[in-house]
């Protein structure tokens, strides 16, 4: 499949949309009377979450069709939601830090059940290139990989079920931290961030993708136009391979 | 009408990364015979008995041992061979005789057949010490006894005398020599020894077959130059 | 599969008995973790939800270390081929070795647990509460064996083994370590409230069922070629 087609397109949209989003977060979305302007972090914060979110799951979903066909395509889609949504959790705990701060004067608070779930999610996902990187055989990397995608997707739910139990008895609080209670005048600013996050992810997933298939293709054709001594020898690595 | 082989290989390929551990091996060995396979370190010799054993599955081309294909009939072919790799595959923590106790549980194997083939190749006495405290030549005909246990139709034999001085070889040769009847596939690094046990030589080299043809039709010279 | 099951259990229980290596490390670590935390809290006495905290962080960093010697044995022996040569069910190696990590965390527990007790918690439990807590200890036990079980095979196949064991374990135990945390604070706490709140073995089951779950379909995947 070839993902560099429409890349360019892609890309535009994304910033166009993105901009667009931050633009209304701006200027048009009410300002919060409590926090401030430190408040429309929320706009970038949220729909980063819930991206990454979908993300590790994405992730998941192709890890089991990995160990189902054996085909590690599917398992070069999985570490790519996965490290791509890696690199999104750390901007949700970025930005979610800074609302903290600017919310409750504290750069952590343990009270938002989302957050802290968040943080253990990214504290065990933080491990899946780590866990690639120590295992040298290939399809071996690729299956336990797999496994370890399936595991952790499935402990997200979970984990914020106990989180959010753990909360609820310390410190009840109701947070419109989720588009459930978003008030009508966030609205707009507020979708056409998530769309404009769900695009970046997108965009970014294509050209990775793009990126790794041409550079596998390429290797695959040296070796057959110059057999095995053409090629420079690959050492360890956690990403996919051929 | 003629029995099928023992064993069935197409083309069989099996990857390890970018490498081909093994390419393209064609062969048909008949039931009873026995298949010496030579090569240097690293030709795949160790690698073509895994998959024999079923413990790798095959990457490309076809598998089919003692009837049943791999990798998808490997539940039912598993406990019709026995294996003797370079790993004896015994904990030194535990007793000859609790080794094989417990390899004869998972296989439903009964336990005079454990003081059988103790007694035979003379571990009978020691068979309640720790094997970490046996030397390597009993460990191996303890290994042995493992691997034969069962009482395999078909034997995957990875340099079976590594460890054995001529007496040892002498006590397994009962149990994994052509006497035993089973199916054999030894690899060895023996060119003229090999071949007086051999029915079919099959020479690789970088995972690729580089000779194959019935014991009688070569002599150790040809074996030998697969090492230049 | 039953025999092949009881076959694997035995080699496991008889190898720690022969060889202790699992057990005696865990009870060891765990006590001076005990007193690690007197002089780190500066404290001679801990009651309620800081009792509840030391004792679920003794017995879940105890455990790290048992997790990690799970297959140990067997890699060091090329012993897992030995089982995967046989004509067994590989699930038969997954029921037996989070059956014996649990009977090892039990083990751990008749140490540690009064150990705890002597060292450092300050009320003393009545039966009821001792009870109960032993419950959550069952429940917490079962959801470590089996993630322990599942982190343990995918960590001996690494380089990095004893690096992993934690930085995997650790992330997917946390909501244990809530559940029975939350749960063994009113148990331990002077006054004799005693109680233990529904949800939290509720939860716990939730999550041992859930990982039970995946650990049976996933564990095939780990152990074949």
């Amino acid at each position: 499949m070839l993902y560099g087609t429409r890349l360019r397109a892609l890309a535009i949209v994304t910033a166009v949309v993105l901009t667009g989003g931050f633009a209304l977060a701006f200027f048009q979305a009410p300002m919060d009377a409590d926090q401030g302007f430190m408040q429309k972090i929320f706009y970038l914060h949220v729909p980063m979450a819930m991206v990454a979110l979908c993300g590790f799951v994405f992730g998941a979903y192709w890890a089991i069709r990995h160990l189902r066909s054996g085909d590690r395509g599917h398992d070069l889609r999985a570490y790519v939601a996965i490290h791509l949504s890696l690199i999104l959790g750390a901007g949700v705990l970025i930005t979610g830090s800074i609302w903290a701060r600017a919310s409750w004067g504290h750069w952590w608070v343990w009270d938002e059940p989302t957050l802290v779930s968040f943080l253990i999610v990214f504290l065990l996902y933080a491990t899946y290139q780590p866990l690639r990187f120590s295992i040298e055989d290939p399809e071996k990397q690729a299956r336990y990989a797999s496994v370890f995608a399936i595991v952790a997707g499935a402990f997200v739910p979970l984990n914020f079920l106990a989180v959010r139990l753990a909360q609820a008895y310390t410190h009840p609080r109701v947070f419109a931290s989720s588009t459930g209670g978003l008030p009508g005048s966030m609205k707009p600013a507020f979708y056409l961030c998530l769309l404009g996050m769900i695009l970046l992810f997108a965009t970014l997933w294509r050209y990775e993708m793009a990126s790794k298939n041409t550079s596998m293709q390429l290797r695959s054709l040296r070796r057959k136009l110059g057999g095995e001594e053409a090629l420079t020898p690959r050492g360890r690595t956690a990403a996919p391979t051929m | 009408m003629a029995a099928p082989p023992a064993i069935e290989l197409r083309g069989l390929t099996r990857r390890y990364g970018e490498r081909a551990a093994l390419e393209d091996v064609t062969l048909a060995l008949p039931a009873g015979a026995t298949l010496v396979v030579f090569g240097p370190n690293g030709a795949g010799k160790s690698t073509l008995l895994r998959v024999l054993a079923t413990l790798l599955r095959p990457h490309a081309g076809l598998a089919r041992v003692l009837g049943g294909e791999l990798p998808r009939d490997g539940w039912s072919i598993r406990g019709r061979l026995g294996l003797l790799g370079h790993s004896p595959l015994l904990y030194g923590d535990l007793s000859a005789r609790e080794n094989l106790r417990f390899h004869a549980r998972l296989h439903g194997v009964g336990e005079e057949r454990i003081e059988e083939l103790l007694t035979q190749v003379r571990l009978d006495a020691r068979a309640a010490d720790k094997v970490h405290t046996f030397s390597r030549g009993m460990v191996q005909r303890l290994a042995v006894c493992r691997a034969v246990l069962h009482g395999p139709e078909l034997l995957l034999l990875d340099e079976p005398r590594a460890n054995l001085d001529p007496s040892g070889a002498k006590l397994v040769e009962p149990l994994i020599g052509a006497a035993s009847g089973a199916t054999r596939v030894i690899t060895s690094h023996d060119p003229a020894g090999g071949l007086a046990e051999a029915d079919l030589a099959l020479g690789l080299r970088f995972g690729r077959v580089e000779l194959l043809s019935p014991a009688a039709a070569i002599d150790a010279e040809r074996i030998g130059a697969l090492y230049r | 599969m039953i025999d092949a099951v009881v076959a694997l259990l035995r080699k496991e229980l008889l190898l720690e008995l022969r060889a202790p290596q699992a057990v005696p490390a865990m009870a060891l670590f765990s006590i001076t973790t005990l007193v690690v935390f007197h002089f780190a809290l500066q404290r001679a006495t801990v009651a309620g939800d800081l009792a509840a905290g030391v004792l679920m962080v003794t017995l879940l960093f105890a455990s790290m270390l048992g997790i990690g010697r799970l297959f140990a044995a067997d890699h060091e022996e090329g012993g897992l081929e030995a089982f995967l040569l046989a004509p067994v069910d590989r699930s038969a190696l997954l029921f037996a070795k989070t059956t014996a990590l649990f009977a090892f965390l039990v083990l751990l527990e008749l140490i540690a647990v009064p150990a705890f007790a002597v060292l450092l918690l300050g009320p003393s439990p009545s039966a009821g509460a001792l009870a109960r807590l032993v419950v959550v200890l069952l429940l917490a036990d079962a959801g470590i064996a089996i993630v322990g079980t599942l982190v343990g095979a995918i960590a001996v196949q690494t380089r990095a083994r004893d690096l992993l064991v934690p930085l995997l374990g650790l992330p997917l135990l946390i909501p244990v370590v809530i559940c029975a945390a939350k749960a063994s604070a009113p148990l331990l706490a002077g006054g004799g409230a005693a109680t233990l709140a529904a949800r939290w073995p509720l939860v716990l089951g939730l999550y041992d069922l859930v990982f039970a779950l995946l650990a049976y379909a996933l564990f095939d995947y780990l152990v074949e070629d």
